[in-house]
């Protein structure tokens, strides 16, 4: 059962904050992203000069070169509207963590403050402000849902993105082994520390294999450029040309099965 | 037994190590089932959310609450203690708290001391200390002696042979015990370690415990345990000897209960332990047992730079529960051995580098995805990743004049660095940022096949033909 | 400079100019756990004492020596030791002999009977001062008539609680008692017998304390 609870008045605009890994690596979902709301009667707003939150340099133990990356963010978003973000870990480095980055430079702590409360993940937007109800238009099928460690445990959102497809009526949410794992990406971990991360990264995809699913689903495309990684690693290996573990950013998803 | 000392190298083949582990599915397998077995037990302690978080939130608030007064609370403890006629001993560092035990030993003319599960008597390797003092020194925690009679060290704070099979336990007890044939039966081995235990707890001269929690209020010793071993080391032989980190003390009695509730829920799912052991004296005249003399070791190793810090002190809330270990994604991988030190898993990767400095321990920092895992369940709310963000600061950053911590900078490499910089440089600015993509839009196939660590067990990393921002453009 | 000193002024040096308010300990136990009657509280304890293994009869004043000899034969146990000087020891010391159980008592310091107490006493006598329901535990303090190891190196340990002496939390026994202005020399929780479960997480009874605890839960007339 749901709670009921007040939404927070619905914006006419949004601010969106793609991410470098989207911009870069998976532009399609920052499309589908943007089209997703568009299509909520949200005008949305990219501000070019977009770049990193600087999360990679932060979680590496170079908080200055996070700060000067993050300074640059702070000044993209002059009006008072919500900054979406479709991923949990981005949105966690702006919502929690920008704050005590600029702990010690009084003007950008509160740059950083006011920001702070205007940061959204994307399923949590879609479901906590505009409580977006998808409506299936796609036949039957089962996919699996993995939520980054960020989404869950930083942003506590890891039930916005179960309740969107589980609004899905021809879809079937399958669940998987050990679900709230981690799946051993942690940025720069995967690089440093690679047989524990390939490790966490094997157990993950042979745990979403297990259920069965046609396909991983995800908010975080740090977690599925690692996922899908792997996966498709693992195909190579074993000769498959057919992905065994297809997967895509949950926008995408959405945008598919509730487009005519 | 224990020919030769073990002695700590956690950051030097740390790697080799865990690769070790992550290659042997067995050992995978093992600690798996192990780990989601204590996982399952502390989740069915805690059923109502409300009730964990308002009691994680009490459990911080009286860690940090002593720990603001811990240089008082100490002063009063010792008072109190003495005042019961237990004798207080001060350490700075392990070889100082292994003379102050062994010296105790020797004016006793000690041949046997049994020991109850301790990890701070791992920290200060007292049993090697022992031994070339001509001291036996035996476990007698069953784990322990397990991983005693092995030759190892623990490779979990709570369960020190979770990395042993029963028929491992078996052939070993078989092998080096003597009379004994071999069965895999736990309750028969269970017995067999109780029978020639019986024995020393009789014979031993000198009995060592650990501490969970000393109250400074009424100058009492608190052991936590489910064996009976703790309660034979602190009741049978004629001298107890406990050792404690300095930072394990509350000043109210009443701060006990709800730490103890926290404590063994989170470790092992159990409501309470079988034995909850309140120590505040000797044999008082006219009691019938009981040690003559108790000694309590206090001992520092570090905590007081970890004190010194706002942000580090946080690590000595630390109520040595192992819950942060059992939720671990990479202790889970690698088991407890590959970490090389006393405390592995997340605590000992926030502790050891105030006890071995961050020299020896600059790589542990790096092994952790900052899932989260561990801080989510710290029953005192430690903030993990974050010291774990901070560690790593402290080892990758320039050396720099009056550092922090033992062994600042220890990380630090000029290429990193500039790696980082330039990173910066180009994320900073929009226009660089632009031509920096851009190029790797277009060229993106030019990327290599081979990736370094990324490609080991994944597919190269391509960038898209065209950025959001193109496609954007684009569409108008 | 002592190490005492060092370590002392270390911590001094950089002691948190702020002193953190008290925990509201009380408080929290007030709003999270339920004042339970006494026959609320009879079975809660006995649940989770039942659930970590240990064996509860009720008995009355009349019939708890019954109870006692009969879980003994149960056991082909017929030696106990008896705490000299409390009324239980006392009745066990003049009615179990009899019956066929002989009675040691613990007259003298443990140094003169070490071994026989380790290798020839099967089972044991003592009092409860007080239980736990939250928890299904004892509370023991030992003393020079029932001393620490009575409770700890006979294989079988029986003990003998007051139904009426059953607190609902650890925190509301401590602070009902006034352990605070002083403590004896050892004070005990016991929550079952012995155990461990260090090889392979399963779990076996009997590590090094006593394999048995008996609990006789003494109820009043009704």
């Amino acid at each position: 059962m749901t709670q009921s609870k007040t939404l927070p008045p619905r914006p006419a605009d949004v601010y969106f904050f793609a991410t470098c890994v989207i911009d870069q690596f998976y532009p399609g979902a920052g499309m589908d992203a943007i089209t997703l709301l568009e299509r909520q009667g949200i005008r949305v707003h990219f501000p070019e000069e977009q770049t990193c939150c600087g999360q990679p340099a932060y979680t590496s133990g170079f908080p200055d070169e996070a700060r000067k990356v993050a300074a640059h963010q702070l000044t993209l978003f002059p009006q008072d509207w919500p900054v979406v973000v479709p991923s949990g870990s981005c949105a966690g480095m702006m919502k929690h963590h920008y704050p005590m980055l600029f702990a010690a430079d009084p003007v950008r702590k509160a740059q950083a403050e006011k920001l702070s409360v205007r940061v959204y993940e994307l399923t949590q937007f879609l479901v906590d402000v505009l409580n977006f109800k998808p409506e299936d238009c796609g036949s039957d099928c089962t996919v699996v849902l993995h939520t980054s460690c960020s989404a869950r445990r930083e942003m506590g959102v890891h039930l916005t993105g179960r309740q969107l497809i589980g609004d899905l009526k021809n879809v079937n949410l399958a669940q998987q082994d050990h679900e709230s794992e981690c799946c051993g990406f942690g940025g720069t971990f995967s690089i440093k520390q690679p047989e524990i991360s390939g490790a966490m990264v094997e157990d993950k995809v042979k745990a979403l294999k297990a259920t069965g699913a046609e396909r991983v689903v995800s908010a975080d495309c740090g977690c599925l450029m690692n996922i899908l990684g792997h996966a498709a690693w693992k195909d190579a290996q074993e000769g498959r040309t057919t992905p065994s573990l297809p997967g895509e950013h949950i926008a995408s998803f959405l945008l598919r099965r509730t487009s005519k | 037994m224990n020919a030769q000392p073990i002695h700590f190298k956690p950051s030097e083949g740390f790697r080799a190590r865990s690769k070790a582990v992550v290659d042997n599915p067995f050992l995978r397998q093992s600690f798996r089932g192990a780990m989601d077995f204590l996982m399952s037990k502390r989740a069915a302690q805690f059923p109502d959310d409300e009730e964990l978080q308002s009691l994680r939130s009490l459990g911080e608030a009286i860690r940090q609450y002593n720990l603001a007064k811990l240089p008082e609370l100490l002063e009063r403890l010792e008072a109190n203690l003495t005042r019961n006629g237990v004798q207080v001993h001060w350490a700075e560092t392990p070889d100082e708290a292994n003379a102050i035990i062994l010296g105790i030993c020797q004016r006793h003319s000690a041949k046997l001391m049994v020991k109850g599960k301790s990890m701070v008597s791992e920290e200060i390797e007292l049993n090697h200390a022992a031994e070339a003092a001509g001291i036996g020194a035996l476990e007698s925690d069953m784990g322990e002696y397990i991983v005693q009679l092995a030759n190892e060290k623990p490779s979990h704070i709570i369960m020190p042979a979770i990395h042993k099979t029963k028929e491992e336990i078996a052939r070993l007890f078989a092998d080096k015990v003597l009379g004994v044939d071999y069965t895999d039966n736990v309750d028969a081995l269970i017995q067999i370690g109780r029978n020639v235990l019986r024995q020393k707890f009789l014979e031993a001269d000198i009995g060592l415990s650990g501490v969970n929690f000393a109250v400074a209020e009424t100058g009492t010793l608190c052991l936590v345990e489910n064996e009976g071993n703790g309660r034979m080391c602190t009741t049978a032989p004629p001298i107890h000897i406990a050792i404690t980190g300095i930072e394990k003390i509350v000043e109210k009695l009443e701060h006990v209960p709800p730490l103890l509730s926290l404590l063994t829920r989170s470790a092992t799912g159990q409501n309470i332990s079988t034995y909850f052991n309140m120590i505040s004296s000797p044999r008082k005249p006219g009691e019938k047992d009981g040690p003559e003399e108790v000694h309590l070791v206090l001992l520092d190793n570090g905590r007081s730079q970890a004190y010194a810090d706002e942000q580090l002190r946080k690590t000595l809330q630390c109520i040595r529960c192992g819950a942060c270990m059992n939720h671990c994604p990479v202790y889970t991988r690698i088991g407890g051995h590959a970490y090389g030190t006393t405390y592995p898993g997340p605590i000992g990767k926030i502790i050891s580098p105030h006890m071995l400095g961050l020299e020896a321990t600059s790589s542990m920092a790096t092994a952790s995805s900052l899932c989260g895992a561990c801080g989510e369940v710290c029953p005192v709310k430690i903030p993990i990743p974050e010291l774990l963000m901070r560690l790593r600061e402290e080892a990758f950053s320039k050396p720099h004049a009056d550092p922090v911590m033992r062994g600042q900078g220890a990380g630090y490499s000029r290429l990193m660095t500039s790696v980082w910089r330039s990173w910066a440089a180009v994320y900073r600015s929009p226009a660089l940022y632009g031509v920096v993509t851009w190029l790797g839009s277009r060229f993106g196939w030019l990327m290599p096949s081979k990736q370094g660590a990324w490609t080991s067990v994944r597919v190269p990393l391509k960038p898209a033909p065209k950025r959001l921002r193109d496609m954007l453009r684009e569409r108008g | 400079m002592s190490a005492r000193d060092r370590i002392l002024g270390n911590l001094r040096k950089n002691q948190p100019s702020t002193a953190k308010s008290l925990p509201d300990v009380a408080s929290w136990f007030a709003g999270h756990r339920p004042v339970e009657s006494g026959a609320e509280k009879v079975a809660r304890f006995r649940h989770f004492i039942e659930l970590a293994h240990a064996e509860v009869h009720a008995v009355t004043a009349d019939n708890w020596l019954d109870t006692l000899h009969a879980a003994l034969k149960t056991r082909g146990i017929d030696r106990l030791l008896v705490a000299e000087g409390t009324p239980h020891g006392e009745v066990a010391l003049d009615e179990l002999p009899p019956r066929g159980v002989e009675c040691s008592v613990y007259d003298m310091a443990i140094e003169a009977w070490k071994s026989e107490m380790f290798n020839a006493t099967p089972a044991s006598l003592t009092a409860a001062r007080a239980a736990i329901a939250e928890t299904g535990t004892l509370i023991l303090w030992p003393d020079a008539l029932e001393p620490r190891l009575m409770s700890l190196v006979p294989p079988v340990h029986v003990v003998l609680l007051d139904a009426t002496k059953i607190y609902n939390t650890f925190y509301e026994a401590m602070t009902a008692e006034g352990w605070q202005d002083g403590l004896p020399t050892n004070s005990l929780l016991i929550s079952g017998p012995s155990k461990t479960a260090d090889i392979q997480q399963t779990l076996a009874y009997g590590a090094h304390g006593p394999k048995e605890l008996i609990v006789l839960l003494l109820e009043g007339e009704q």
